[in-house]
């Protein structure tokens, strides 16, 4: 059987058709078949990530049939090495989110089926939004995948579910809608210039002027930052994060999100390059603000899942600083940093899951002595803290240091103000650490259970992950580097060349 | 004087003949089957009629000589796939107007009288509703194949007289029912007499009512620029009423909540695709030359037609309502593939309406299925909880909601997107951009409605979803596939429309 990414989508759909058909009183049979696919997904993934040609900058698995064609519109996927690498995040967190929150469903509105045809729906377009090739393709993919979420949000999630399932989509439907006309303004231009079509790398060549550029590159930024979500179009992601359950605020924050970033650099960067250069030093403005907004504003959080957003926040700013910063190691900092975004911020989320769904709060105040009462816990918690706070040794220390070295070389200043967020990634991530793991236990803490076996399950191949990563992140750079360079190139950048210090 | 004899060619009519043929057959069965048999007969007639009709205009697709009946209408590509669409409507729509817990049981009957509630009792049905939207269907089939400004006229009336019957035979809150039909009767003969006094002025202009002559006419430029400018704005009044476009849409919220539902989802549905069928015809054809006149004029009110049925939609607290200010909004979109006037305008234009046609007569049959003790419930407060209750109902419901919305793998996406992006080559920028924005506003209020449904729990006073019956449920399910169908693969029905989508002139 040759691997294809198609074959890859189909089997979550496929997954997603078992589980419709199955009984609706058989939870256990439900978690079991999706756990089943999202496995049997991520070995596949894996299977095409051993395939895939590192030193090649082509597209590889290219598959394209006519979907349109009155239109030009085709369903074209393919991978480069940034697509890759989230195509293998988004595959790998899917079972992880299925185990670690095996009983998450039973809050919700509706039956544990329907939430993992939701989820499995989730994943197949998560896949299919990263691996299009045709603009129109990931429209479709990009706006489809609100739909599933929005119903995970408001029929599983908890507190103001539906306000903040409805805010998440009006949010995201307003910047798609934006993103839609500058997409029509795309179609009209290429069949202006040679025959309509969708295909990414036909349009980049295409000649736009550049008033219009600027527009449409807006219609796109817009988009992509509300999904990333960038200072200040931000304001959907707290609440989102708070009413979700736990895995579905690490898909929404690790997999989704990333949709943002990654159309940054496959849409904005190659179809706009001169609106690129036009608009990049307000782009490097907001993300240092919502670098340092982020980590302020998680300082101040009470709650521990709206922390983890806004820390998000902040780590979103760090991704879009490497992106706009123009250089190799900026890029390749900014997608590695997507993907160890994604596996801290899974064991962030995780395992402050566990910790509410214990204790029935996910205020901080609440916990505190966690270490003597349920140390597996309070130690998977200390990690996951330690790995939002890029500890040196940790993956997620190599791309933040990628990502301000890329960008010290061309914006020194705006490195510099971002240097101080790693400063207050420590304060945020240590404070609830202290006032939740160590000091007295507070009263109505002691009988909290540790993780179980299956929990300890899921959270291992995270750490593994994130730990593996920190000391020999070049398996993934490798994949990375040469995808990043040639998006570099294309722009029109070469990297500065160090400066020397006191050599005159 | 020699007076010769009209040729009409047969064949070209046909469909049309075959439908009133249908509806006076139709009439014959009220007067002479037994009651008890009536309904079925009546059903089964009127389906035959239609799925005749579509087998013949299917046939004469490709007929050779395109005018008829002495010049007074055309039929090339667009209105062949314009009576396609119609028919398929109707044949949808028909189920649901069979399904007859709608209507009252005597309409002559005054509300609340003795007469009305023996005709109930013994459980007599409005078998002229068949007939009549035969009437209907037949005055549609020629509106948008007229090519002259008389036979314009007379399918006008024909199409809309059996309407406002139509739309006063709600067996449910009568009054208000009977309200609507006159307020839709008078509105629409106030916009009847605008329209002739636009085709009064446009003979005035050129000395011919016959398109071809007017259009050559504007082409020649000889004219009197004034008459051409008020026929051409009265003549548009006439067309806008009928499809609902601000300014002159104050009708249709009302028409909409006050007919029966499965009135309101035909007139809603088929309807719209006769009126842009002859919008079509007459601005791409006649009034193509004239285009510095009315371009301007039919942009700012295309704009303001997206915008103030999205805005005012979100205040609605009546499904139906809502569903009529949404259909504002998408005479908005539609106005904006006439704008485009260009061959990617038709062809969408032409999409926009089979699906948006195909959904609204879907959405507005799972209206009829949400039911209390007192019948169809529509105000949107008591549809709380409504997924919980009866999920499948409400899950399509969603759907055909997100098809409006234009969200992707919905037919409504695929329709929008060509209409925008037909727009935007002919350069209506503003328009798209205006259109983009109030696609944004509208998505607010059907996401609202998920969210009741979906998302909040249900009152005590709680509805109830009726099993639906079969006919129900085929107009459901075939809508929801073509809807489906329609967002996944359109390819081959692109390609079918773009083949046919070339007016003669």
């Amino acid at each position: 059987m040759t691997l294809s990414l198609t074959l890859l989508m189909a089997l979550p759909l496929l997954g997603a058709a078992v589980l419709s058909a199955l009984p609706k009183t058989n939870a256990l049979l439900a978690k079991q078949v999706a756990l089943g696919t999202t496995l049997v997904s991520a070995a596949l993934t894996i299977g095409i990530a051993v395939q895939f040609q590192r030193d090649n900058i082509d597209l590889q698995f290219v598959e394209s049939h006519q979907w349109i064609p009155s239109f030009g519109i085709n369903y074209a996927v393919g991978l480069d090495g940034i697509s890759l690498v989230l195509i293998l995040m988004t595959a790998v967190l899917a079972p992880i989110v299925v185990l670690a929150g095996w009983n998450e469903s039973q809050s919700g509105r509706w039956s544990t089926k329907t939430f993992y045809i939701l989820i499995l729906v989730l994943e197949m377009m998560a896949i299919g939004v990263f691996a299009a090739t045709d603009v129109f393709l990931f429209y479709v993919f990009f706006e489809a995948m609100l739909v599933p979420v929005y119903f995970l949000i408001g029929g599983y999630g908890t507190g103001k579910r539906s306000a903040a399932a409805v805010k998440f989509l009006l949010y995201s439907l307003f910047g798609g809608l934006l993103m839609l006309a500058s997409i029509i303004a795309l179609y009209v231009l290429s069949g202006e210039q040679g025959g309509h079509t969708f295909d990414t790398q036909a349009l980049s060549h295409l000649h736009i002027s550049s008033m219009t550029q600027n527009l449409l590159f807006l219609g796109f930024f817009i988009a992509f930052a509300i999904k990333a979500p960038l200072w200040p179009f931000h304001t959907w992601l707290p609440d989102a994060a708070d009413a979700a359950t736990p895995g579905t605020s690490v898909l929404l924050l690790g997999v989704l999100d990333k949709v943002g970033t990654f159309g940054m650099i496959r849409y904005c960067l190659t179809l706009f390059p001169n609106a690129t250069k036009t608009f990049t030093p307000t782009i490097i403005v907001l993300a240092v603000i919502s670098i340092i907004y982020g980590a302020f504003l998680a300082i101040g959080q009470k709650d521990i899942k709206r922390l983890i957003a806004f820390t998000s926040i902040s780590h979103f700013g760090f991704i879009t600083l490497g992106i706009f910063a123009m250089t190799s190691q900026g890029h390749s900092g900014a997608t590695l940093y997507m993907f160890n975004h994604g596996f801290s911020t899974a064991a962030l989320f995780l395992v402050a899951g566990w910790m509410s769904s214990r204790r029935g709060s996910s205020t901080i105040a609440d916990f505190g002595g966690l270490q003597r009462v349920t140390p597996v816990m309070a130690w998977s918690f200390f990690f996951a803290g330690m790995s939002s706070l890029a500890l040196p040794g940790l993956s997620s220390f190599v791309s933040e240091f990628l990502v301000l070295v890329g960008t010290f070389t061309r914006y020194p200043v705006a490195a510099v103000i971002a240097t101080f967020g790693i400063v207050l990634a420590a304060l945020y991530i240590l404070i609830p650490v202290q006032r939740a793991l160590h000091g007295p236990t507070t009263p109505g803490n002691e009988n909290l259970s540790d993780l179980t076996l299956r929990e300890k399950i899921a959270i291992t191949p995270v750490i593994a992950i994130i730990l593996f990563l920190g000391f020999y992140p070049s398996p993934l750079l490798k994949v990375i580097n040469p995808a990043a360079t040639h998006v570099i190139s294309q722009l029109g950048f070469s990297d500065p060349a160090p400066t020397q210090l006191g050599g005159k | 004087m020699k007076f010769t004899t009209p040729v009409l060619d047969y064949a070209i009519l046909s469909p049309i003949l075959i439908v009133l043929a249908g509806a006076l057959i139709g009439v014959m069965i009220d007067a002479f089957v037994s009651k008890t048999r009536r309904p079925i007969v009546q059903l089964i007639l009127t389906l035959g009629t239609l799925l005749i009709a579509l087998v013949q205009v299917f046939r004469i697709r490709n007929t050779t000589s395109l005018s008829a009946a002495m010049g007074s209408v055309i039929f090339d590509g667009p209105a062949f796939l314009l009576q396609m669409t119609i028919l398929i409507i109707s044949i949808i729509s028909i189920f649901l107007i069979a399904d007859n817990e709608n209507f009252t049981a005597l309409a002559a009957a005054l509300p609340g009288s003795i007469e009305e509630q023996e005709a109930t009792s013994k459980g007599n049905q409005v078998t002229e509703v068949y007939p009549l939207t035969l009437f209907a269907v037949a005055g549609m089939l020629l509106f948008p194949i007229a090519s002259d400004l008389i036979t314009l006229f007379v399918a006008l009336e024909m199409l809309s007289l059996p309407l406002y019957l139509m739309a006063g035979l709600s067996r449910r809150r009568r009054l208000m029912s009977q309200e609507a039909a006159l307020k839709y009767f008078l509105l629409g003969a106030f916009s009847s007499a605008f329209f002739l006094f636009g085709a009064a002025y446009l003979y005035g202009y050129s000395g011919l009512v016959s398109f071809a002559g007017i259009r050559e006419s504007i082409v020649g430029g000889t004219g009197n620029d004034v008459f051409l400018l008020i026929g051409i704005a009265f003549l548009s009044v006439g067309l806008l009423f009928k499809v609902g476009a601000v300014p002159f849409h104050a009708w249709s919220p009302d028409v909409y909540q006050g007919a029966p539902t499965a009135v309101t989802a035909f007139m809603a549905a088929a309807t719209k695709v006769a009126a842009f069928g002859a919008m079509l015809r007459i601005y791409y054809t006649v009034f193509a030359n004239a285009q510095w006149s009315w371009s301007p004029l039919l942009s700012v009110i295309a704009i303001i037609t997206m915008l103030f049925g999205s805005f005012v939609a979100i205040a609605q607290r009546d499904v139906k309502r809502m569903l009529a200010y949404s259909s504002i909004a998408h005479a908005g979109f539609l106005i904006t593939g006439v704008i485009a006037l260009n061959k990617a305008g038709l062809s969408a234009s032409i999409f926009y309406l089979f699906a948006y046609g195909i959904a609204t007569v879907g959405a507005f049959a799972i209206v009829t299925l949400v039911r209390d003790s007192a019948g169809e419930v529509s105000d949107l407060n008591r549809w709380a909880g409504l997924g919980k209750r009866s999920p499948w109902v409400a899950t399509i419901f969603a759907f055909f909601l997100l098809a409006f919305a234009g969200i992707p793998l919905t037919s409504g996406f695929i329709g929008k997107f060509s209409i925008f992006s037909a727009a935007y080559e002919s350069g209506a920028k503003s328009v798209v951009i205006a259109g983009v924005l109030s696609s944004a506003i509208a998505a607010f209020f059907y996401i609202r409605v998920i969210v009741l449904m979906f998302f909040t729990d249900s009152h005590e006073d709680a509805t109830t979803v009726v099993i639906p019956s079969v006919l129900t449920r085929i107009t459901v399910i075939v809508s929801f596939v073509i809807t489906v169908a329609l967002g996944v693969y359109p390819a081959p029905l692109i390609d079918f429309i773009n083949k046919f989508a070339i007016f003669i002139r």
